[in-house]
């Protein structure tokens, strides 16, 4: 039996993250994963991440699961892939099942950061094939290259449903619908946008009646649900589809805790089963220590952090560092986990309705309900506001934490100030440049460069686009709105794409001046 | 208090749904209808319904019904599912075959592991 400093289940980011701080810190950390590749769900989120700098904003999930792997890497840290623990027993001894083998290992501490599982959802049809988790759509799409289906209805507004909504977007489904039994989106107003833009359809208050098929999914009927939940007869919509994608929230993959006789508590604000922890993610039984969304679901920005806390932590327990140090690091961490967890999508107000933005500003009814923005409702945003020649049009409307828009513009024509959750400000007396720099930084692909009138009765609108093929200069098609419905013809003028806009490719298209506020997607159709 | 396992505690009669013969543990082929009626019959937490139906253990050993079986039993029982004991959770934790998880008597025969 080998024994180590500090084994750790899961080489997901908060697993990877806790693993490096560790093994730097001089301790020996094997990390056990049982997939075939490690870097949990990093490597299936191709969305630059939100936050500040410290928290790897702007990066792609993917490229943030690398660096993570390189770290570890070259801090020593020991990955076994294939390697399935399969207990969790006294004085912190691990089966591990690799291969056809099976074998023993002690820890002087263990971290568990396995994750979480896709939840389901009922309803007659759910076992047909065709029915499938979020995740499951990510993994075929993104690890293995497989298109799930043509055509998909996403069940759940939450920033899973949305995102791989998005994903499907581009790998080339239609998604037909998006259905919430929640009376308003779950997630990132700038996600649903994106969505919206496209042309998706958003019901919310809406559910699955039923799956059709014999063999497999070949529709799907929803309906309205009345505040109870119970369908409203009358308002049932029938959609023909080949798959239906279920993002109904995760569960803590908490049982090893459980095994190992952790105190438990079934806390719904955490997704279900979770450890009692204290502050440095300790679990009851000393030397047992957990971290990422087995120990409460969030995003894996703070699963991150949670792991560099936990790594440190155990650092500290085994003796590889004194307490004054230890303090020191986890109050920079505190102070980084903390930026995460505020605005309106903090832990602390989830379940409650808001009103109004953190400046006073009455948010988007039309976004929490159709997933876009009105048009009769963007002026009244900091961001948004009106110039001759190109400026930034900032089209985020809540408060979440992020900032990388106002470092990234030269002439610091975006602020948002040291609070990280205030929406961003169009800086009257700024000169854009028209570097684009703002519009690819921009993770929820909420800015848009427009000069409004270009002298000739036309306008430009430079627009994020992560589409290929790319249309190239000169192609008519039609522009969108923020609700999805044309407005006008537009021709694309240029497509710019640059190392530095990270694959987020810059399209400009030309409209007549008075759609310069309301085009904000390009489509290639017949005009 | 926890009146979960009240059992003097008399539940109202068990009532056909339309929905009873959905399918909720799909591994071991469980329907909704057949976990309500077992509430009925006396199981009363998850490891009594567990060990009369088998649900959850199949093949994903629950990772996909566990929620659900749950929830199904609350309403049965007409409490909160967060005031349900979850099943006990054991080795192993994922499926494995037998003549796998036998290779454990081997590590200890050659005294050393995997390298």
């Amino acid at each position: 039996m080998k024994r180590y400093d500090l084994i750790i289940v899961g080489a997901g980011p908060a697993g990877l993250s806790a693993a490096v701080e560790a093994a730097r810190r001089g301790l020996a950390v094997v990390v056990f994963d049982e997939n075939e590749k490690p870097g949990g769900q990093l490597f299936k989120q191709i969305h630059k991440f939100f936050g500040s700098k410290e928290h790897r904003a702007k990066i792609r999930g993917f490229n943030i699961g690398a660096q993570l792997l390189d770290e570890a890497d070259k801090a020593g840290v020991e990955v076994r892939l294939n390697a399935t623990v399969i207990g969790l027993y006294q004085d912190k001894e691990i089966v591990v099942k690799t291969g056809e083998k099976i074998c023993h290992y002690k820890g002087d501490a263990v971290l568990i950061a396995t994750g979480a599982a896709e939840n389901m959802v009922t309803f007659p049809g759910w076992t047909l094939p065709g029915v499938i988790g979020a995740g499951a759509a990510q993994t075929m799409m993104n690890l293995h290259g497989v298109r799930p289906g043509k055509r998909v209805l996403m069940l759940g507004s939450g920033n899973v449903g949305l995102v791989v909504s998005f994903q499907l977007l581009q790998c080339g489904c239609e998604v037909v619908a998006l259905v919430d039994a929640a009376p308003r989106v779950g997630g990132y107003g700038v996600h649903a946008s994106k969505v919206a833009r496209t042309g998706v359809p958003f019901y919310l208050s809406h559910t699955i009646v039923a799956a059709e098929g014999e063999e497999c999914v070949t529709g799907v009927t929803i309906a309205e649900v009345d505040s109870n939940f119970a369908f409203i007869t009358g308002t049932e919509k029938h959609f023909d589809v080949d798959t239906i994608c279920l993002a109904v929230g995760l569960s803590p993959m908490s049982q090893l805790l459980k095994m190992a006789g952790c105190q438990m508590e079934d806390n719904p604000k955490r997704g279900g089963q979770t450890p009692i922890c204290d502050a440095l993610g300790m679990t009851s039984v000393a030397g047992i220590f957990a971290a990422g969304d087995v120990s409460g679901i969030e995003e894996a920005s703070s699963a991150m952090i949670e792991g560099r806390m936990a790594g440190i932590a155990v650092a500290h327990y085994l003796g590889y560092m004194d307490l004054q140090e230890r303090d020191r690091e986890l109050s920079a961490l505190n102070g980084a986990l903390d930026g995460l967890r505020q605005g309106m999508f903090a832990p602390k107000n989830r379940g409650q309705v808001i009103e109004k933005t953190e400046e006073g500003i009455a948010v988007s009814a039309s976004l929490l309900k159709k997933g876009f923005v009105a048009d009769d409702e963007i002026e009244r945003f900091p961001g948004v506001t009106h110039r001759t020649g190109v400026h930034p049009v900032i089209e985020c409307t809540q408060n979440i934490p992020c900032n990388p828009c106002q470092d990234t513009c030269p002439k610091r024509c975006i602020s948002i100030g040291s609070n990280i959750t205030s929406l961003p400000i169009a800086v009257a007396d700024a000169d854009c440049i028209n570097c684009g720099m703002c519009v690819a930084s921009c993770s929820g692909q909420a800015i848009f460069l427009v000069d409004e009138d270009c002298g000739d009765g036309t306008a430009t609108v430079t627009i994020p686009y992560e589409f290929l093929p790319l249309p190239a200069e000169g192609t008519m098609g039609v522009a969108l709105g923020r609700d999805g419905k044309r407005v006008c013809e537009a021709a694309v003028v240029s497509v710019k794409s640059a190392k530095a806009y990270d694959k987020t490719h810059l399209l400009t298209m030309r409209v007549p001046k008075a759609f310069a506020m309301k085009a904000r997607f390009f489509r290639c159709e017949e005009a | 208090m926890n009146t979960v396992n009240d059992r003097s505690r008399e539940l109202a009669p068990f009532v056909p749904s339309p929905d009873d013969d959905m399918l909720i543990c799909r591994c071991e082929e469980i329907t909704k209808g057949e976990i309500r009626k077992a509430v009925h019959e006396g199981m009363w937490t998850m490891t009594e319904i567990r060990r009369y139906l088998r649900t959850g253990m199949g093949l994903c050993q629950g990772q996909t019904c566990a929620k659900l079986v749950k929830a199904i039993v609350a309403r049965e029982l007409g409490v909160s599912p967060a005031e349900l004991e979850p099943a006990t959770s054991r080795a192993p934790m994922r499926p494995i075959e037998m003549r796998i998880f036998a290779n454990e008597a081997n590590e200890a025969k050659e005294g050393q592991d995997d390298e």
